[in-house]
């Protein structure tokens, strides 16, 4: 139970700062950090497993969030039928001609030997695939784009509920994760960074500019949610009744009645918002606990062990008979998949999808400065560096803002320092995490929960 | 004449364009080049550091504008470089005393120098955005052509006119001069001999007596010039925005690893490789086709390869072949 002490300190005093946000600003605002939180959470799992069970580097976390936000889209939304009977043969027929020059090249890599002419040869499928396919799909994007484009404009989903998207986000981010492997887990590690950093951002300006797959920067709105909507919520009587009940107190002190009805009013929608965020926050919740648990019982596992001995002393690994190459594909794979899920969350929170968003600084810098912050190899350090971090990162500009009044206060308030201090307040969170991210670097390299790992003595 | 028309046009709108984008991207890929060899780590915060010395260019050519100091018909830009490149110098030093050397004299991890890197990258946008806000701001005075469309279509009696701006011989003429000196430096005197051997064989050079302090404070004082200049020049060429400084670290990174990570020619001419792709990849031929080809041939499309909106997946995706087919690079890497 005492290595646990620091844990649970921790994180009850994460809990402590959220419900001093509900207390202090509101509790709307205490929850969507929660939320945000809890989806940070999982990245961090997902990046931890790369960084701290196998020591692969992997900033291509932007893509793969991408990608569970597109698996989010492509499930929730109805299909656009007129779109399909305008181009929706086209794309199929390409799809599967992309899939035969995949099993084509293979199959040339497999039955030819190494030599020039191999490699001709499959340069010269790819430029005619390439055109090919440009052939048949180009008038088929245009028509597709063509149907009603302030609206659609696109193929469409298939109209199922968000949360099989959370499923399917992983299963796309396994799938890319899969070729992304194949092609970049040989490189040495920094390699390996840059490698996936640049990889995940043509998979980003594919989704942004693919506009019959995801209406790009047009965004996708309305996405439905897996919870109940405010608006229904404020017209079910049971929801009313709850609102009264919990708040009768404070409304018995209220004499005129329509003044009360008034104030009901306002409890009940502020209620509303405050229930599906909880809601949400469950369901997350679930998902958070769920994926801890597998991950800290693989952990532990044979498995676990091999791969931290793989992350440890690769070439001792290999020696012992450890297929090194098959392990770092497969957690790769694994790790990616759960930063998918993670997308497809973060997709089903906000109810929109906008490729235009998924930049590097806030989808993969943030989500490494929370693994390293909060302890790598240990998930309970990761989800608590989740939690630090983006607490900061959100909280960062009132915070700046206090201390600039603060420090500020002897000066008058049209003083050209003060007032431009006050305008780049929200800047001061990269200073806040860079900083941070610093520190702890320098003076605790092992993280807020630094790893543990028990070796039992004979 | 339909020839020459087509050449024109193609100059016009590929090449010299392309030149232009690659000398700013050799500058910055000689950089992290110049640092991966030497300092031996990924350098993430290299966007920022251009973007924090030519932050100091523009804040000055505004002040000089102010006070009425001009440069003729170049821009005042140009002036302001040195103080530009003494502020960036002052601040890579900075940096590397208080966060870059303890690792380095730790021998940490390559790994762990570019996660502390990536800190830097994190503060240096603060103070950036901070100070100048996060903006786009234009800071070119000065002629801005040196060549215009119409002048040239009445000189040469072509269709196709050639625009020649200003800013594009500048960065490309600097570019030139700048890159001679640097491997005529590291080449010829017994300085940039010195660097070359420590980022050959560190423990070598040190038995050789070769001083790793001076070898790093001079890294960082060329690393501090490339930086500038290179981000001056690109701000001159388009504008000063920082969200786009640190967009342009990943070309950057791409023509240093495409070039072969470590040798600083290899990054100079990945710079031009990843330029040249991306411009002619996006570019559409239709016209130059209507002019080189006879009527009946004429193409009724763009004959575009692939849209403009791909212009940085294009550059990405030719690192990926690159790594796949030849990880250390079209010239080998890891020597300087």
């Amino acid at each position: 139970m005492k290595q646990y002490k620091n844990i649970i300190a921790a994180y009850a005093i994460m809990i402590l700062l959220i419900i001093s946000v509900g207390v202090l600003q509101s509790w709307s605002i205490a929850l969507t950090i929660l939320n945000y939180c809890l989806i940070s959470a999982v990245m961090t799992i997902g990046a931890n497993i790369q960084w701290g069970y196998a020591g692969l580097i992997n900033f291509g976390i932007m893509g793969y969030t991408a990608l569970g936000g597109l698996a989010a889209v492509l499930v929730n939304t109805p299909p656009v039928k007129e779109a399909w009977k305008a181009g929706g043969m086209e794309m199929i027929i390409s799809l599967i001609l992309i899939i035969l020059g995949v099993y084509l090249i293979q199959f040339i890599l497999r039955k030819l030997v190494k030599s020039k002419k191999r490699n001709y040869l499959i340069a010269l499928i790819i430029i005619i695939g390439f055109l090919v396919v440009r052939y048949i799909s180009g008038p088929a994007i245009e028509n597709i784009e063509a149907v009603d484009p302030a609206k659609t404009g696109f193929l469409g989903g298939l109209g199922l509920p968000i949360i099989f998207s959370w499923i399917v986000g992983g299963l796309f981010a396994a799938g890319i994760a899969f070729v992304v492997g194949k092609i970049a887990l040989g490189l040495r590690a920094d390699y390996l960074a840059i490698a996936t950093l640049l990889i995940a951002e043509i998979i980003v300006s594919v989704i942004k500019h693919e506009d019959w797959l995801s209406r790009g920067v047009k965004n996708v709105i309305g996405l439905k949610r897996p919870v109940p909507y405010e608006v229904d919520l404020q017209n079910t009587s049971w929801f009313i009744n709850l609102v009264e009940k919990f708040h009768s107190k404070k409304l018995q002190l209220i004499s005129s009645m329509s003044e009360k009805q008034d104030i009901l009013n306002q409890l009940v929608i502020d209620a509303s918002s405050v229930y599906v965020k909880l809601c949400l926050a469950g369901l997350f919740l679930t998902v958070v606990i769920i994926l801890l648990i597998l991950t800290q019982k693989a952990l532990y596992s044979p498995w676990g062990r091999k791969m931290r001995a793989i992350r440890d002393n690769e070439v001792a690994a290999n020696a012992m008979g450890k297929n090194v190459v098959k392990e770092h594909l497969l957690i790769f794979i694994l790790g990616s998949a759960i930063v998918g899920i993670a997308g497809a969350m973060m997709v089903t929170n906000d109810g929109l999808f906008t490729p235009g968003s998924y930049r590097p600084m806030r989808y993969t810098f943030v989500i490494w400065v929370m693994v390293i912050v909060g302890g790598t190899g240990n998930n309970f350090g990761a989800i608590l560096g989740g939690f630090v971090v983006w607490f900061l990162w959100v909280e960062a500009a009132p915070i700046a803002l206090f201390f600039i009044n603060f420090f500020t206060s002897h000066l008058e308030e049209t003083n050209p320092f003060k007032t431009h201090l006050i305008e780049s307040a929200a800047y001061f969170r990269f200073l806040l995490v860079g900083v941070g991210l610093l520190i702890i670097m320098r003076y605790r390299p092992k993280g807020l929960i630094p790893e543990k790992i028990n070796i039992k003595k004979i | 004449m339909e020839f020459i028309n087509a050449i024109i046009l193609l100059l016009n709108y590929t090449i010299i364009p392309a030149l232009t984008y690659g000398s700013q991207l050799a500058l910055g890929a000689i950089f992290v080049t110049l640092v991966y060899g030497i300092l031996r780590f990924a350098n993430f915060a290299t966007g920022d550091m251009m973007s924090f010395g030519t932050m100091i260019a523009v804040l000055l050519t505004f002040y000089f504008q102010s006070l009425g100091i001009s440069f003729g018909f170049l821009p005042t830009a140009l002036l302001t470089i040195p103080f530009a490149i003494i502020g960036m110098i002052f601040y890579m030093l900075f940096i590397d005393k208080f966060v870059f050397s303890y690792y380095r004299i730790k021998k940490s991890p390559p790994v762990q120098l570019a996660m502390v890197s990536v800190g830097v990258m994190f503060v240096t946008q603060a103070i950036i955005r901070i100070i100048i806000g996060p903006f786009d701001r234009r800071f070119f005075d000065g002629e801005k052509f040196i060549l215009k469309a119409t002048e040239f279509k009445e000189m040469t009696g072509l269709n196709e006119g050639l625009t020649i701006k200003s800013t594009q011989a500048i960065t490309i003429l600097v570019t030139i001069v700048l890159v001679s000196i640097m491997f005529w430096f590291l080449n010829r005197t017994k300085t940039g001999t010195s660097m070359r051997a420590y980022s050959d064989n560190e423990d070598l050079a040190l038995l050789s007596g070769i001083d790793p302090k001076r070898v790093v404070l001079i890294t960082w004082i060329i690393a501090g010039v490339l930086a500038t200049i290179g981000g001056v020049l690109y701000g001159l060429d388009k504008s000063y925005r920082p969200f786009v400084y640190f967009n342009n670290m990943l070309p950057i990174f791409a023509a240093a690893i495409v070039g072969g990570i470590g040798n600083p020619f290899g990054a100079f001419l990945g710079g031009y490789v990843i330029a040249f792709a991306e411009i002619l990849v996006t570019y559409a031929y239709k016209k130059f086709f209507t002019y080189i080809l006879p009527d009946f041939l004429e193409p009724d499309s763009l004959i575009q390869l692939l849209s403009t909106d791909y212009k940085f997946a294009v550059s990405f995706s030719i690192l990926v072949i690159v790594l796949l087919f030849r990880p250390s690079g079209i010239f080998k890497g890891k020597t300087l």
